[in-house]
């Protein structure tokens, strides 16, 4: 069996959560982008 | 490559970095295609609501992203032979070629329809032939098959001054496509300067360069003869009372410093990459050369307005 060595769990986790928190981040800023196209389209 | 990256065995490369997910948008060539088409946006005649404007300049870096993405997804091969381009994502081995694709076409699909449905319908038909021409036609097709790539592959670096027009107008008129002819015609002096003095990168890559396949001497020449047309299609808009003076002196300024330039490498007998300081110097000299026609199109439309 193909055991990941511990210091590369730890590797793969960080990673993991820096991706997460950007996909976060991206996707509140396109929350606020189209909240704004719709009220520019009203305009 | 990273240490992280290095210190790992194969299997950490399916867990990339975002930072590796940025690095396949190449964002240096995002910002001048960026520029261009928030240039085009600025020069239109109209106005556009500025979050549409935002909107419409953000589908253009996503679109560009997502070609550039798609480009190195299916040139991972090629990257790797080449010493530019081995610490690239993909040949570095840390991130896995389904990702990329994934990534790539996500973002271009999540743009085409952002454009369409924010903006309007020929600014997204415009983003998506840029896509389907920088991947299909240039990455695909082209490159690896004729040394004239870089001049139909150009067509796609010019698209996004045509679509941020066409995001604030909803046309496509004269002016604008004299900058997509400017861009056009810019792009084979531009990397032919650089492939003269990496030619080496080219020939190990086995990439059909106009060096590599035709020689040194004919390349410094194309060179040459692709700069006349495209300072003709800089300073054109001027006379054809397109734009003010402001940018028909500049322009006509800045392109005869990359025509001399140009002549420079043209009549340049240099064989020794290290050597080549009239093809750096046009190389280098090409980019501020881009921004600053762009530039002073936009402050030539703000102080006549």
């Amino acid at each position: 069996m193909n055991v990941t060595p511990p210091e590369n769990q730890a590797e793969i986790r960080r990673r993991q959560r820096s991706r997460s928190i950007v996909t976060a981040l991206v996707l509140g800023a396109l929350v606020i982008l189209f909240y704004a196209i719709s009220i520019a389209k009203m305009l | 490559m990273t240490m992280a990256s290095k210190a790992f065995s194969p299997d950490m490369s399916v867990t990339a970095e975002w930072r590796d997910f940025l690095a396949l948008t190449k964002p240096r060539v995002l910002s001048l295609v960026v520029f261009t088409g928030l240039c085009g946006l600025l020069a239109a005649p109209v106005s556009i609501n500025p979050v549409l404007g935002f909107t419409a300049v953000l589908c253009i870096a996503l679109g560009a992203g997502a070609a550039g993405a798609l480009n190195q997804w299916y040139e991972a091969d090629l990257d790797a032979l080449m010493h530019r381009t081995a610490n690239r994502p993909l040949p570095a081995g840390r991130m896995d070629r389904q990702s990329a694709l994934h990534f790539g076409v996500g973002v271009g699909a999540f743009s085409v329809l952002l454009m369409g449905l924010a903006v309007n319908l020929l600014a997204a038909v415009l983003l998506l032939l840029s896509i389907l021409f920088y991947v299909m036609i240039y990455t695909v097709w082209l490159k690896r098959r004729t040394p004239q790539n870089i001049v139909i592959g150009g067509a796609a670096g010019a698209f996004p001054v045509l679509i941020g027009w066409a995001a604030a107008t909803g046309r496509v008129e004269a002016l604008p496509v004299l900058m997509f002819a400017l861009v056009f015609l810019w792009t084979p002096p531009h990397f032919w300067a650089l492939a003269l003095f990496v030619k080496a990168d080219y020939t190990k890559a086995g990439v059909p360069m106009l060096p590599v396949v035709a020689g040194i001497r004919t390349t410094r020449a194309q060179v040459l003869l692709y700069t006349v047309p495209m300072v003709i299609a800089a300073v054109a808009p001027w006379p054809l009372g397109l734009t003010g003076a402001i940018y028909g002196v500049g322009a006509s300024a800045l392109s005869a410093i990359f025509l001399v330039l140009a002549v420079r490498v043209g009549f340049s007998t240099e064989g020794d990459a290290t050597l080549m300081k009239p093809e750096r110097h046009l190389f280098a000299y090409s980019i501020v050369y881009l921004f600053a026609t762009f530039g002073l199109l936009v402050a030539d439309k703000a102080l006549i307005a």
